[in-house]
C-alpha cells in the first residue's frame, strides 16, 4: 500500500494536538512522525528523538548595503515598500522583506542580497520510529517552506522504510505553515476545545482544509469543561457534515504523563488512552476505506 | 504605551490576558493583531462601526504593450510571474505586493491593482462597569498566506497617546515579530508545563533579539510542575500574574466570557499588573 500520511491540526495551539499526535505515535504501526509545528515544536518532549542527522535550513534573502560602493542617492530607500531602509541608509534586517527590489535596482550595484540561514531540521530515531522534525530560526520567515520540507523528508523516509503511515503534528493558524502542513494529505483530524473560540477557530482550520479538497474529522477534547458547547460542536459537524469522530474528557494524567515525557498510552491504561484507541481505529477505516 | 500579549504557543491564556486586561485599564484600545484567527472579539463583543478592506498592490499586465522579454520574471524573487509569448502569468497569491516588476518593465507594460487580502474592522465594547473600550481587530482571508501587510494595517490604529494593547499571534515566527515590534512592554503568557516552558523559552529568545522589555503571565499555575518558576528566577525574568485553574474561568472562557465578569475582584490585579508595567517603564 501507498503511505497515507494523516495530520492533526487545530486552528490554534494547546488544544491537545500534540498529545494525541503523540498518542497515534505509539498506536500506529510501521510509521514515521513529523513535526510540522517547526515554530515551536513539542512533540520531541514526548517522544524523545536521537538525532541522526541535522541539516540547515537555507531559505530567503536579506540585503546588506556595502556603505563603500553606495553613493548615498537615496533610490533604495524611495523604492523598499517594506519600511526596512532607514534614513541612515542601513537595513533592518527584521522588516527586509528579502525582495531585492533595492538591489537591482541600486545604481552602483552597492546592495547584496545575503541567503539567511533560517533554521535546522532533524533526522531522527525515537522509540516508536523514525522522526523528521525542525527548528525555525528566531524571527525567520517562510516556515511553510521548512513544513514542506519535513514533510517532504518524512515522506521520502517512510517510502525508503516502507512504511504505511506518516502522522504530522501540524502547524497552528491558518497562513502558510497550516497550508504546507495540510496539502497532499489523506486526511486532517481537527482538534479543538468545547470553547466558543474553539469552535470558531475549528470551523476556519475546516474550511481551509475544504479548500484544499482534503478530508477532515472532528474530535474535541477536554470536552467536559463544558457538555452545553461540546453539543454545539457536535451540531455544527452534523450540518457541516463534518465527521464527528470522538470526545476525549479533561484528564489530569495528560500534564503527569508530558512531565514524565510519556505519551499517555504508555502512561495510562485509563479512559483516555481507550479514547485515543476508538479515535485511531476509527481514522485508520477512514483512510483506507476512502481511499478504496 | 504599547503592551503587547505573546505566548511561544496559542490555548495558554493570551487572548485571556489581553481582553482581561484591556478592560482594567480605563481608556484603553486593543488591537488584536492575530490575524490568522482573531479570538478577542468573542470576549470583547465589540459593536462594529467600519470595516475596511486591505490591499496589497499585484501585477496587471497589458497584454498589448507586453513583449515577452521576461525583465519581470527576473527581478521576481517569489517567483509570481511566468512569462508566455507574449504574455505574462500573474501568481497572485505568491506576490508580495514589492513592485519590481513595474518598475523594471521596459515596455512599461505593467500596472498595479488592489488585491484584497483581508479587513479591519472598528468598533467600541461597552464594559458593564461603564468602561468603554476601542477595538480594533484584522481578519485574513481564507486562502491567504500574507499577514504581515495586515498586522501592518492594524498597527497604523496605535493612539500614540494612549493605552494600546496588542494580542499578538502564537509563535515566533514573522508575524509575531511584527506584531511586537515597536513595543513598550511584552508580556508573555504561558503554563507550568513542559510543553508551556519549550515554547516560553523560544519567546523570550525572540525578545531578547528585538531588545522589548518582557514580563512572564503564568496561567493554569497549579496544575503542571515548578520549572517554569526556576527558570524565570534564573533568568532574572519578572513573574507578573500567576492565574490558578479555576472551573469558574474555565467555564466563562468556554462561553465567551472574561475573567473580570465572573470574578471582579479580578480586574484590581489586572490594574495592578499594569501599573506595574508603567511605573517600571518609567524608571
Ligand atoms: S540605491 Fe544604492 S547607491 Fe543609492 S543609496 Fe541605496 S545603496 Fe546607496
Ligand atoms: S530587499 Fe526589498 S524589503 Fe529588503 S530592503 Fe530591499 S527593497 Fe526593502
Ligand atoms: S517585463 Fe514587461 S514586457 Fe517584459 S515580459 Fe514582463 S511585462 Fe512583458
Ligand atoms: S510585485 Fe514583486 S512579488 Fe509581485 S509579481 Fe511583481 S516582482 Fe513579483
Amino acid at each position: 500500500m501507498s503511505v497515507k500520511q494523516i495530520v492533526v491540526i487545530s486552528g490554534k495551539g494547546g488544544t491537545g494536538k500534540t498529545v494525541i499526535t503523540a498518542s497515534f505515535a505509539a498506536l500506529a504501526e510501521n510509521k514515521v512522525m513529523a513535526d510540522c509545528d517547526v515554530d515551536a515544536a513539542d512533540l520531541h518532549l514526548l517522544l524523545d528523538p536521537r538525532i541522526e542527522e541535522r541539516h540547515d535550513f537555507k531559505s530567503g534573502v536579506t540585503a546588506v548595503i556595502h556603505k563603500d560602493k553606495c553613493t548615498q542617492c537615496g533610490l533604495c530607500r524611495t523604492l523598499c515598500r517594506f519600511d526596512a531602509i532607514g534614513d541612515d541608509l542601513t537595513i533592518d534586517p527584521v522588516s527586509c522583506e528579502g525582495c531585492a527590489f533595492c538591489s537591482f535596482a541600486c545604481p552602483s550595484k552597492a546592495i547584496e542580497m545575503k541567503e539567511n540561514t533560517a533554521g535546522e531540521w532533524f533526522s531522527s530515531q525515537t522509540r516508536f520510529g523514525p522522526m523528521i522534525h525542525a527548528k525555525l530560526g528566531i524571527a525567520q520567515e517562510n516556515s511553510g517552506k521548512l513544513v514542506s520540507l519535513v514533510r517532504k523528508k518524512a515522506k521520502e523516509k517512510a517510502e525508503h522504510i516502507g512504511a504505511d503511515w506518516v502522522i504530522i503534528d501540524g502547524s497552528p493558524g491558518i497562513g502558510c505553515p497550516v497550508i504546507a502542513s495540510l496539502s497532499g494529505v489523506d486526511c486532517a483530524l481537527v482538534v479543538t476545545e468545547p470553547t466558543l473560540s474553539g469552535l470558531h477557530d475549528a470551523s476556519r482550520v475546516i474550511d481551509m482544509a475544504r479548500h484544499f479538497q482534503i478530508p477532515v474529522f472532528l474530535v474535541v477534547n477536554k470536552y467536559d469543561l463544558n457538555i452545553e458547547m461540546t453539543g454545539k460542536i457536535e451540531e455544527y459537524c452534523r450540518k457541516e457534515k463534518v465527521p464527528f469522530i470522538g470526545k476525549i474528557g479533561f484528564d489530569k494524567t495528560v500534564v503527569e504523563a508530558m512531565v514524565r515525557g510519556k505519551t499517555v498510552i504508555e502512561y495510562s491504561d485509563g479512559e483516555i488512552t481507550q479514547r485515543m484507541e476508538d479515535i485511531w481505529s476509527r481514522l485508520q477505516k477512514e483512510v483506507s476505506y476512502g481511499k478504496g | 504605551m504599547i503592551i503587547s500579549i505573546a505566548s511561544g504557543k496559542g490555548g495558554t491564556g493570551k487572548t485571556t490576558v489581553a481582553t482581561n486586561l484591556a478592560l482594567s485599564v480605563p481608556h484603553a484600545r486593543i488591537l488584536d493583531c492575530d490575524v490568522e484567527e482573531p479570538n478577542a472579539h468573542i470576549f470583547l463583543k465589540p459593536e462594529i462601526k467600519e470595516k475596511v478592506p486591505v490591499f496589497i498592490p499585484v501585477p496587471k499586465i497589458d497584454k498589448e504593450r507586453c513583449n515577452g522579454c521576461g525583465r519581470c520574471k527576473e527581478v521576481c524573487v517569489y517567483n509570481a510571474l511566468a512569462v508566455l509569448k507574449n504574455d505574462v502569468l500573474v501568481f497572485s497569491e505568491l506576490c508580495h505586493g514589492c513592485g519590481a516588476c513595474a518598475y523594471f518593465c521596459p515596455q512599461k507594460a505593467i500596472t498595479e491593482v488592489n488585491k484584497e487580502i483581508g479587513v479591519i474592522e472598528t468598533g467600541n465594547s461597552r464594559t458593564s462597569w461603564g468602561g468603554d473600550l476601542e477595538f480594533i481587530h484584522g481578519k485574513l482571508n481564507i486562502g491567504q498566506a500574507m499577514s504581515p501587510p495586515l498586522i501592518r494595517a492594524v498597527k497604523k490604529y496605535i493612539d500614540p497617546a494612549g493605552v494600546n494593547i496588542i494580542d499578538a499571534p502564537p509563535g515566533t515566527s514573522c508575524p509575531v515579530i511584527e506584531s511586537v515590534k515597536g513595543s513598550d512592554f511584552c508580556i508573555l503568557v504561558t503554563e507550568p508545563t513542559p510543553f508551556g516552558l519549550n515554547d516560553l523559552i523560544l519567546a523570550v529568545e525572540v525578545l531578547r533579539k528585538l531588545t522589548i522589555p518582557f514580563g512572564v503571565v503564568i496561567n493554569r499555575s497549579d496544575l503542571g510542575d515548578r520549572k517554569t518558576d526556576d527558570y524565570c528566577r534564573k533568568e532574572n525574568i519578572a513573574v507578573l500574574m500567576r492565574i490558578p485553574f479555576e472551573k469558574e474561568i474555565a467555564a466563562a472562557y468556554s462561553r465567551g466570557m472574561t475573567i473580570v465578569e465572573v470574578l471582579p475582584h479580578y480586574r484590581e490585579r489586572f490594574q495592578a499588573m499594569f501599573e506595574m508595567i508603567r511605573d517600571g517603564k518609567k524608571k
